[in-house]
């Protein structure tokens, strides 16, 4: 194995500790100088079935979990084996195993746990160690860890042994476990991850497989954050103090890094009884002068449809966050899909808009957060900040210097008494909440308790004053103002814009994406570069308005477009062709819908047979969908 | 000074403040009963001494709903069945408000019902006014949640099969501090059980009965009633559940047998209301949250600063 690279897999059964410890092994990483980048992939299970983290790690920025992976650390599913009956979940109990083989690259190396799988019972394990040249390490690790502590450190046995075969130095890990766990915990642990290391380099040759665990070194401070991190830390920083959910995978990790934040903050977290509720309390907190946050996973946002419209008709800011699994219905709760983007796009009745934002990395999360807010706030109008399962776990190593931001907790165009002082009222002294003449369609609002600015708010249409109005004439200026503030806020966005395209710039080819998929096209387009094709690539991060100039010049610019998104339906291309009203002859798509993202290699598979060559996929785990013609 | 300058304004309010000078489209059937909650609330809000600039009043939809465009407060006509969500936020976002919610029958003990349980049963600090006229009074004239059984309407032509709804009982077991009914016909009760109910800490249920002519032919005026906090044949102690639950019960049946009894059922004056076992907790804001965008002088911390060592 002579990659410069390493992408470490970590298997067992949910319950099993395999997050934390890779999470661990990825800031040990990090601490090191290396890039790293995580992928997770889980069962909608608590405890046992199959479950793996990536740990991908290289000397240069990494932006997917890459192809494939070149070390297994297969811990062995706890939970497999159900005491009380005895039983077994079918095969269940080599999954750590056998599940994780056809992904594991040429040369290499899988440590496995002796003490909870046998290799016997692994179909042709024997044949296929041979045929790819891997190098198999049995270790008793459940042994060695119920020696010196508790069966479950069995997961620090086997980063000792990972350490002992990869050369990293067993410092990082030490100092890491150090920081993470109580002395009484971190003692044993210790122990174990020190013997586990030394008898692997005793009783192996561990020169064998040849392991380049890069070496790297950060310019500045990193942090190792999450999709969901960066959400949640942007809402903070642009002082969102109100939060109120319930709970679904995988928005749940915003709604719980914002709770355990929030009170500490002043601020308030509410679990209410369902996401109707959730994102009716975000407008009656930010109506009463709260900046506040609701949001969900599909299903749960399909309840928030009803609130949503209110906020717009209501002028009432709001931040809801949408972070997509695959649907429809329950669907499949812990893998990631972008098939709610028209959900999110056209749900709610009648003319009713939205600001939609879909960021493609970490640290894109923290900025579209903190942009969803500022347009909501200035707009008076909900955002949306759309993700997915993929985003939302995923975590990779960010500059700290890019959350170094000034706190920004400015209302937009909320007035103080001294201002309501100064505007229109009623002869009564009610103030004209919703005047029709102003410069980007945005009315000033006051805030309840404030002298001078009593209004009236409704979801019915209504005229200047608040009251309730079937007038033609005001309906259509009503309209008219509240579609005004798309246009200032294409603008806003255009001046303030993260699109940019990534790659040659003069290239012959493009890839439009959105989202999450973002990264791993970008690696693609590295890859087809250095093969000789030119692409470039542009992620399409903002979704409503759409930016038709932007995507426009980048399409114009090239011969044909490849179209990447995760879902059967190809909605971005969809939206693409709708917004830019032709080029439909031009944009072609490749979906994936299985579940799992998109690997480069798929991505420069799919563009190679399907552009360059006008051939077809071999597979079926991705779809090509050729262009449509206007 | 305060950015919310008109809470806690000490000074003689008249009730005609309350009275909005754009004439609000004429929604309510003359003869509604949604005058008399009017009449009442505008008499109420003057005796707890609150102006309407620090009057938060959430609707819900129906003709109950069209609550706010008679009365000139600060108002939000949210979505049939979301007043409650929308106003305990707010009186989360900022406690010093008087925040009052109110829509029908339908509205809340139908559609909002799951927000009716979860309100009560977390206190929060508010007050809830349900107009109860026992029918769908804007999409005219459907039967409710509270519609008597047997009920013909143009959905249940054959008569509804269901048994109306006890809310009373169910605020009660849900948890509302405070459980009262009074009725449209009967202004100066209804006042006094308003003003009861927004002084007191923690949620209030006041159920309204009002009358719809329009719709309801058959309902019965709710005349002649019988006020049960002064009447010799009804002693009881509105702090002890028990009591009050078995005259919830008695009242709710004899309701549909034409026999009114209203008044103040419970009352749990003890019990902090939601806001304040939150700041127990530490999980509610001394001062209202608004407070905080217009103070100038409000150091907002960063959250890298406090949370950012564990991504390290
Ligand atoms: C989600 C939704 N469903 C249905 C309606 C239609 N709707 C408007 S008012 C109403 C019933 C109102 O009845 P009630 O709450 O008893 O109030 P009333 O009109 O009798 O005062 C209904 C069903 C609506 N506006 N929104
Ligand atoms: S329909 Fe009934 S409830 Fe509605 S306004 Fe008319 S009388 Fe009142």
């Amino acid at each position: 194995m002579a990659d410069d690279e390493l992408i470490w897999r970590i298997a067992g059964g949910s319950g099993d500790g395999i997050a934390s410890t890779s999470q661990n092994f990825a800031k040990a990483l990090m601490r090191a100088g290396l890039h790293v980048f995580t992928h997770r992939h889980y069962p909608s299970r608590i405890r046992g079935g199959h479950t793996y983290v990536e740990v991908r790690a290289s000397a240069d920025p990494v932006k997917s979990r890459g192809d494939g992976y070149n070390f297994l650390l297969a811990l062995g599913d706890s939970f497999a084996r159900n005491p009380q009956e005895g039983a077994y979940y079918g095969n269940e109990e080599v999954k750590p195993l056998s599940e994780n083989l056809d992904d594991l690259r040429e040369g290499g190396v899988i440590i496995y746990d002796e003490g909870l799988l046998d290799p016997a019972d692994v179909p042709d394990f024997e044949e296929r160690v041979e045929e790819n040249d891997w190098h198999v390490f049995p270790l008793d690790l459940r042994g060695l860890a119920r020696e010196q502590g508790r069966e479950v450190m069995r997961n620090t046995a086997g980063v000792g042994a990972t350490c002992a075969i990869t050369g990293i130095d067993l410092e990082w890990i030490e100092e890491l476990m150090a920081d993470a766990m109580p002395e009484e915990i971190f003692e044993p642990n210790l122990e174990i991850l020190e013997t586990a290391y030394e008898q692997v380099s005793e009783n192996y040759d561990v020169d064998a497989p040849d392991i380049n665990v890069p070496e790297g070194e950060h310019e500045e401070e990193q942090l190792l954050m999450s999709g969901s991190d960066a959400i949640a830390y942007g809402a903070i920083d642009e002082g969102c103090r109100f939060i109120s959910g319930y709970p679904m995978t995988p928005w749940t990790e915003v709604f719980t890094i914002m709770s355990q934040n929030l009170p500490e903050l002043g601020g308030i977290s509410e679990q209410v009884e369902d996401e109707i509720a959730a994102a009716a309390l975000a407008v009656g907190a930010s109506h009463a002068g709260a900046k506040a946050m609701s949001g969900s996973s599909g299903g749960g946002f399909a309840l928030m449809s009803e609130p949503l419209g209110l906020a717009e008709m209501s002028e009432t800011p709001v931040v809801l966050i949408e972070a997509m699994r695959a649907g429809p219905s329950t669907g499949m709760p812990t893998k990631p899909e972008q098939g709610d983007l028209e959900h999110v796009l056209y749900t709610s009745q009648g003319d009713s808009h939205r600001v939609v934002l879909a960021p493609g990395t970490v640290q894109e999360a923290y900025d579209h957060s903190r942009t969803a807010f500022r347009l909501a706030y200035d707009y008076q109008i909900p955002s949306v900040v759309l993700y997915d399962q993929k985003l939302s776990g995923e975590l990779t190593n960010v500059p700290a210097s890019h959350f170094d931001r000034e706190p920004n907790p400015t209302m937009g165009k909320t007035l103080t008494e001294a201002e309501l002082e100064e505007q229109p009222h009623t002869e009564d002294g009610k103030f004209l909440r919703f005047q029709h003449e102003t410069d980007d369609g945005v009315s000033p609002r006051s805030i309840p308790g404030q002298k001078g600015g009593r209004y009236l708010v409704t979801g019915n249409e209504h005229n200047e004053a608040g009251h309730i109005s079937e007038d033609p004439d005001n309906r259509v200026a009503q309209v008219n103002r509240r579609f005004q503030k798309l246009d200032a806020i294409r603008a806003d966005l255009d001046e303030n814009s993260l699109l940019a395209p990534y790659g040659p710039e003069e290239a012959e080819y493009g890839i439009l994406t959105f989202g999450s998929q973002q990264g791993t096209v970008e690696e693609a387009v590295d890859r087809l570069n250095a093969n000789g094709t030119s692409v470039k690539a542009l992620a399409v991060n903002e979704l409503a308005p759409y930016p038709v100039e932007s995507v426009e010049a980048f399409v114009e610019s090239v011969d044909e477009v490849l179209v990447v998104e995760m879902n059967a339906s190809a909605q971005f291309r969809g939206l693409t062709q709708k917004e830019l009203g032709r080029y439909g002859e031009k944009l072609h798509s490749l979906l994936k819908y299985n579940g799992n993202p998109f690997e480069p290699a798929e991505i420069v598979e799919g563009f190679e047979t399907s552009i360059v060559e006008d051939g077809e996929l071999p597979g079926p785990e991705t779809k090509f969908v050729p262009a449509a013609g206007d | 000074m305060s950015a919310f300058s008109a809470i806690g304004e000490e000074r003689e309010i008249d009730r005609d403040e309350y009275t909005p000078t754009v004439e609000p489209q004429a929604t309510w059937c003359p003869g509604c009963g949604d005058f008399g909650v009017l009449k009442s609330l505008k008499q109420a809000l003057p005796e707890v001494g609150r102006t309407p600039e620090e009057t938060l009043l959430v609707t819900g939809i129906g003709c109950s709903g069209k609550l706010n465009s008679y009365l000139d407060s600060y108002g939000f006509h949210t979505l049939h069945g979301r007043a409650l969500p929308v106003a305990r936020a707010a009186a989360l976002a900022n406690p010093e408000l008087e925040v009052i919610a109110a829509g029908g029958d339908g509205d809340g003990y139908g559609i909002g019902g799951n927000h009716f349980v979860h309100t009560a049963r977390e206190n929060h600090d508010m007050t809830y006014i349900v107009f109860n006229n026992e029918i769908f009074g804007l999409t005219k004239g459907q039967t409710s949640p509270t519609s008597p059984k047997g009920h013909k309407s143009k959905t249940q032509p054959h008569g509804s099969a269901k048994t109306p709804i006890r809310p009373l009982s169910m605020a009660l077991t849900s948890g509302a501090s405070f459980v009262a009914r009074t009725a449209a016909v009967n202004p100066n009760q209804a006042r006094d059980i308003l003003v009861q109910a927004m002084e007191h800490d923690g949620f209030a249920h006041v159920d309204f009965l009002t009358q719809c002519p329009t719709w309801n032919k058959d309902a019965r005026q709710y005349v002649p009633y019988t006020d049960i906090n002064d009447s010799e044949d009804y002693e009881f102690d509105p702090t002890n559940r028990a009591d009050a639950q078995e005259l919830m019960r008695e009242t709710e049946d004899k309701l549909y047998e034409g026999e009114v009894l209203t008044g103040i059922y419970y009352r749990e004056d003890d019990r902090p209301s939601y806001q304040e076992e939150k700041k127990q907790l530490g999980e509610l804001p001394e001062e209202p949250l608004a407070e905080r965008y217009f103070d100038e002088d409000y150091d907002w911390e960063r959250s890298y600063d406090r949370f950012i060592d564990q991504h390290k």
